[in-house]
């Protein structure tokens, strides 16, 4: 088979439109495969180191990618309705992150014209259903069973997986936390639907009526959109701290839908046998709405003082950059960036960091990012809303104290 | 015991760049590695087979050209590789890789675990684990820190840690499982020149759907419930304001801006 024909034969559902296309090697250069090679001016895609990314297809500029996809519909898509969220909780106390969950519900249920819903399951939990529809759900879902106080993934995917075969939700989000990602991909798997993990963006597309999810990858580099058309419930995972909490309304009227537990569902292959809260005297990085960091631009240990000091009077979390950690300066869970923590809070403030990949990966989402430097040709001022060029051991302990003295008008 | 480790082979992702013309992704030339979170899936796996003897495997389903990365995990000390590669395949989702991945763990006789990385550094779903143990039927643990302990006598099983946002939960499994791990678990080796010199030569076991025997229905694109619609880079941030000069007056004019946020 010549090179030619392997295009033809579309056999990888991907083709090139050689009338379309211009020979602008766009495509060559972002495939991550190097399956696409020039011939005669026209792309060509080696249907053998093609994985179907699609990157190439959207970076085209003439729209000369096309990719066929067979669609199937085995499932009646109009018996699925309502938009539910999976509300996690820890230690008998709603996370924040079911607030931000229900906040975007309410939103895509208006816009679907349907309603919202929220799972709770654990034991004696019943006292958290009333919070739940006063942020907006206007069913809970509770399932409450002393085999559910520790949270297990099989154990709670199973019971959930029953619910959503039983009562059909369009659309289910969950946090994209460590819990939420690991029981919703069983979830998904069993129910056989799409799940699209770390959303930070959720809207319904309102002709074809379906949800349209926008999430990062690359670290960041990259955004995608994703849909899942023919199957239900559209499910995702959603990054802490991106969308806003729902509000409370004291008004908002709800009802509790009291599940029985199947003991059926309890797996005992997996025993929880204790948990370990960290001891840290810092806020917790992913959930602090402030971050202070420090980089090599400290030069010691002792120097990382005035990063504390700042941290406090902002009511912050410390962070740093890998260098410092490696240099002993500050333990590893302080750490931000690739091998460390992402964090995406309100302001990021980042003190004699230069602004490496692999520290802008972790941190690169924070709403605000504050840079202080010395170095006016540091990479992190491109990335900054903000930036002070200067000595941090000057401008550091100005800015704690100026912040103190505003803090105390 | 049998131990199976899968990994995915992905771009350099701190070395992709984005083109400031076309504001596209640049990946040409970016080297292949294997997911830096697999590293310390393979290396428990061969602190296995060093402390209790375990036959270990690495699988990874890609094209042709992930061979590589197969060959780099033989180099570091596993026993055994396979390629799980078919058109069929381009194109899955979190869902469908899943399947075939489970469905190859079967192929090839099943295992009492099998190890992944918490997640790929290209996609970052986290997805793939759990959902080959869904697929399965098996009980997993996720974002493994510590093997504890492990039982191979009758009752088969481990007892794990798991690294969450707010501390460390310990976990009793039986075997057969599934576990992804963290980076905290190990420190990965280099590989010996004995075993590089291995790892060329190795046999590579190639899987197609040939022997998976997978419709076309439930693999691909035609198999994924999830289709990427459109891929775009982010609005870069242009124009920060940054400020130079005297520190009096540039913390003054920094808190200005951000006082309300504050």
């Amino acid at each position: 088979m010549s090179q030619t024909n392997m295009n033809e034969t579309n056999m990888s559902g991907i083709k090139v439109i050689k009338d379309k296309c211009t020979g602008c090697e766009i495509c060559t250069g972002v495939c991550p495969a190097a399956a696409i090679s020039m011939i005669d001016n026209t792309a060509q895609i080696d249907p053998d180191r093609c994985t179907l990314c699609m990157s190439c297809v959207s970076a085209c500029p003439s729209e000369a990618i096309e990719v066929v996809r067979q669609t199937i519909v085995k499932d009646d898509l109009s018996s699925y309705s309502g938009v539910w969220v999976f509300a996690e909780c820890e230690e008998n106390k709603l996370s924040s992150i079911t607030f931000e969950l229900l906040g975007k519900a309410r939103k895509l249920a208006e816009d679907l014209n349907t309603h919202c819903a929220a799972v709770l399951l654990g034991y004696n939990v019943k006292n958290l259903a009333d919070s739940l529809i006063k942020r907006g759900a206007d069913i809970v879902y509770l399932v409450d069973h002393p085999a559910l106080l520790h949270y297990t993934s099989e154990t709670y995917a199973n019971t959930i997986s029953d619910l959503v075969k039983r009562f059909k939700p369009e659309i289910f989000l969950a946090g994209a936390t460590t819990l939420g990602r690991s029981l919703v991909s069983r979830i998904a798997v069993s129910v056989r639907t799409g799940l699209t993990a770390d959303c930070t963006g959720l809207d319904i597309d309102k002709d074809k009526k379906i949800l349209v999810q926008t999430r990062p990858a690359f670290g960041g580099n990259i955004m995608a959109r994703i849909v899942c058309t023919s199957y239900r419930p559209q499910m995702s995972t959603v990054r802490h701290k991106v969308m806003p909490e729902a509000a409370i309304d004291e008004n908002h009227q709800g009802k509790i839908v009291e599940v029985d537990f199947d003991e059926k569902f309890i797996d005992s292959r997996v025993k929880f046998l204790d948990f370990i809260k960290e001891q840290i005297s810092t806020v917790n990085l992913s959930e602090a709405n402030i971050i202070v960091s420090g980089g090599r631009g400290l030069k010691s240990a002792e120097n990382f003082k005035i990063i504390e000091e700042l941290a406090e009077a902002l009511g912050a979390a410390v962070g740093s950059s890998r260098a410092c950690v490696d240099a002993g300066w500050i333990p590893y869970s302080h750490q931000v960036g690739q091998t460390g923590r992402t964090v995406n809070p309100k302001i990021y403030i980042a003190c004699g960091i230069s602004g490496q990949i692999q520290h802008l990966v972790g941190m690169q989402s924070s709403k605000t990012i504050i840079a202080i430097n010395s170095d006016p040709d540091a990479p992190i001022f491109k990335v900054a809303d903000y930036g002070i060029v200067g000595d941090l051991f000057t401008v550091i302990p100005l800015l704690t104290k100026k912040i103190k003295q505003l803090r105390n008008k | 015991m049998r131990v199976a480790v899968c990994i995915k082979q992905v771009p350099n992702t701190t070395e992709v760049k984005i083109d400031p013309k076309t504001k596209t992704l640049v990946r040409e030339g970016v080297e292949s590695i294997i997911n830096p979170y697999d590293m310390y899936a393979i290396e428990e796996a061969i602190r296995l087979k060093e402390k209790y003897g375990c036959q270990t495997y690495v699988i990874t389903m890609g094209p042709s050209q992930a061979e590589s990365a197969l060959r780099e995990a033989i180099s570091m000390g596993i026993d055994s590789a396979v390629l799980v590669s078919d058109r069929a395949f381009a194109g899955s989702d979190t869902w469908a890789t899943s399947l075939i991945l489970a469905k190859t763990l079967e192929y090839l006789g099943g295992f009492d675990l099998v190890i992944c990385g918490k997640q790929a550094s290209d996609g970052d779903t986290a997805q793939v684990g759990p959902g080959i143990a869904a697929h399965l039927k098996l009980p997993s643990a996720t974002y493994v820190s510590h093997l504890k302990e492990v039982e191979l006598s009758e009752n088969k099983k481990i007892i794990v840690n798991r690294l969450l946002e707010d501390g460390v939960e310990t976990l009793e499994v039986k075997l057969p499982a599934i576990i992804t791990v963290v980076k905290e678990i190990n420190e990965p080796r280099t590989p010996s020149l004995k075993g590089k010199m291995r790892a060329k030569s190795a046999e590579i076991q190639v899987v197609t759907n040939k022997q998976l025997q997978l419709p076309d229905t439930d693999v691909g694109l035609s198999g994924s419930p999830t289709s990427v619609v459109e891929i775009f880079t982010p609005p870069h941030k242009v124009g920060g304001k940054i400020f130079h000069g005297e520190p009096e007056i540039v913390v003054d004019q920094l808190l200005n801006e951000i006082k309300d946020l504050l």
